[in-house]
């Protein structure tokens, strides 16, 4: 049989650098959504004795040695990272969602005016703090923000906006860049 | 225009889908009879003050809200979710 191989989803288009902005693509690992359907003190308690981190809050992430738990909706998170314990299956139903987001990694000190043109929640560093994550929009796609450093944010969209998300995103890098001069 | 969503918070209002009036989650029971299911398909106030509407925050965390709002005014003066406001009508 022939062997497969795999490939990323934005592998042709990144890395770019772009003025005091660059955008890579992550590859996170396993990508695994946890969506409650029983109680939200249990699952947090199966994911705190599995992952060490606890269910997150609503516009909350946590992160634990290579793993990381992003809010993702009511009643939902995405675990990444890390292979998703057989015991969050007790209380949640949990889906491997690996190939199906596209992660990519804004960083440099314009990613802030960058976003703001294109995300309508408020991501400033006074707001936005390291690990809050919102459920959003860039441009009309619905999309998932975390900051994950003081000039760094993680943006995650459905696989198949990759290429929108980095022409969207690129357009804006260059529109920030050509004002700053 | 923005709404307070119960779980995200305050947010624009391009990240909401607005679905109609809140009527929707009163449902009839099956054998309520023509006039009832009549009124809950198809008829609608319209009118010149407060309504209930019910929208969901597509963008964001997914919850269907119900949105209580002055048509006058535009002021919105409460935004509640949908499964609350379901429990409490039942």
């Amino acid at each position: 049989m022939a062997e497969l191989k795999a490939r990323t989803a934005c592998e042709d288009a990144l890395p770019v650098t772009v003025g005091a902005a660059q955008l890579e693509e992550l590859d996170l690992g396993p990508v695994t959504s946890v969506m409650v359907w029983g109680q939200e003190a249990e699952v947090s308690a199966a994911m705190e004795a599995a992952h060490g981190m606890a269910f997150p809050k609503p516009n909350r992430s946590s992160s634990k040695d290579a793993g990381r738990c992003v809010w993702f909706g009511r009643n939902q998170a995405i675990l990444i990272g890390v292979a998703p314990d057989a015991t969050l299956g007790n209380h949640a139903a949990v889906v491997d969602q690996s190939d199906a987001w596209c992660a990519v990694s804004l960083s440099g000190s314009a990613s802030e005016d960058i976003l703001a043109r294109l995300v309508p929640v408020d991501l400033r560093r006074g707001q936005f703090k390291r690990g809050h994550t919102a459920r959003t929009q860039v441009g009309h796609m619905m999309a998932s923000v975390t900051r994950t450093g003081s000039d760094s944010f993680m943006i995650l969209v459905f696989r198949s906006m990759a290429i929108t998300l980095i022409h969207e995103l690129e357009q804006a890098m260059q529109a920030v860049a050509s004002r700053s001069t | 225009m923005r709404l307070d969503c119960p779980i995200c918070g305050n947010r624009d209002r391009r990240e909401f889908y607005y679905q109609g009036d809140a009527v929707m989650l009163a449902r009839p029971a099956v054998d309520a009879g023509a006039v009832a299911w009549d009124r809950y398909l198809h008829l609608r106030g319209n009118p010149a003050g407060q309504t209930r509407d019910l929208w969901q925050h597509e963008a964001g965390c997914g919850a269907w809200l119900v949105v209580t709002r002055d048509t006058v005014t535009h002021a919105v003066s409460a935004v509640e979710l949908a499964s609350d406001v379901k429990g409490a009508m039942a």
